[in-house]
């Protein structure tokens, strides 16, 4: 289920229409995550505050959405250009990674939500499976 | 036995009945079907559905997606007793349409991305929790009867 030339196309196409919202988007897929999953609130137990749209959850929302769109930018060679961020998830975060399919959707749900004319059925395939490889290349040092 | 909080119980009400079913559902399915194309394996005699526009013009899948939400409905009316009322539907999965109950949960994310299209900002997080554990219940009674 590797992404070809048109789901690329699609995902950058789409990266652009939304971009300006990563800050918001982040933000939004983050607090929505940890109250629908709340055991994913495991993994920040050092924030003072979780609840949504907290100062951690924007700051945190900020950083995610900066790794995605670097792997749009590196959507040719996700497994070497996220190298680093896949050693930070491996060896010092160690977040398991079903909870990068429990992050992707969320980030979905929200795409849904802002973008509800442009995020068509062609753009959801295009941003799940781009996501999905994502999570593969953010999970390749791990073991 | 599933527990239900008041709140939950109002907001799954309150979901189902803001919702369009005659769109919501034809979306729900249409958009299954082009985000994970193997699910189309069911529906081989549904006519064309060779690309997107095809799917979500098709005719036979705008007819099943309002069935499935109407089915929904059903659940709705009966949230203290969902292992019983899909009961016979589990079975005509399992036995007559032999589709993978992994399935269920694919079209059931497709279901949430659609509700949260059309509710936007009011799809808060607190209404994704209470739909997709009412989902998630009727996807488990749903594959309760496979063997």
């Amino acid at each position: 289920m590797s992404l070809n030339a048109k789901d690329k196309e699609a995902v950058r196409a789409f990266w652009a229409k939304v971009s300006g919202k990563a800050g918001e988007i982040g933000t939004d897929a983050l607090s929505r995550m940890l109250v629908v999953y709340p055991q994913t609130k495991t993994y920040f137990s050092h924030w003072k505050d979780l609840s949504p749209g907290s100062e951690p959850v924007k700051k945190h929302g900020k950083s995610v959405m900066g790794g995605v769109a670097e792997a749009v930018a590196k959507i040719d060679d996700l497994n070497a250009g996220l190298l680093n961020l896949s050693e930070l998830h491996a060896f010092t975060l160690r977040v398991d990674p079903a909870n990068f399919k429990i992050l992707s959707h969320c980030i979905l749900v929200v795409l849904a939500i802002m973008f509800p004319q442009d995020f068509t059925p062609e753009v959801h395939v295009a941003m799940d499976k781009f996501l999905a490889a994502l999570s593969r290349a953010l999970s390749e040092k791990y073991r | 036995m599933v527990e239900w909080t008041e709140c939950e119980r109002a907001t799954i009400k309150d979901i189902f009945a803001k919702l369009d079913y005659d769109s919501v559902g034809p979306a729900a399915l249409s958009r299954c079907l082009v985000v994970y194309p193997w699910t189309q394996r069911y529906f081989s005699k549904f006519g064309n559905l060779y690309n997107a526009a095809a799917i979500m013009g098709n005719p036979n899948v705008a007819k099943h997606g309002k069935i499935i939400l109407h089915d929904l409905e059903r659940g709705v009316k009966n949230m203290d007793n969902l292992k019983e009322t899909y009961a016979d539907l589990s079975v005509l999965h399992s036995e007559k349409l032999h589709v993978d109950p992994d399935n269920f949960k694919l079209i059931s994310d497709c279901l949430t991305i659609v509700v949260a299209s059309r509710m936007g900002k009011a799809f808060t997080g607190e209404v994704q929790a209470a739909l997709q554990k009412f989902l998630a219940v009727v996807v488990s009674s749903l594959g309760r009867q496979y063997h």
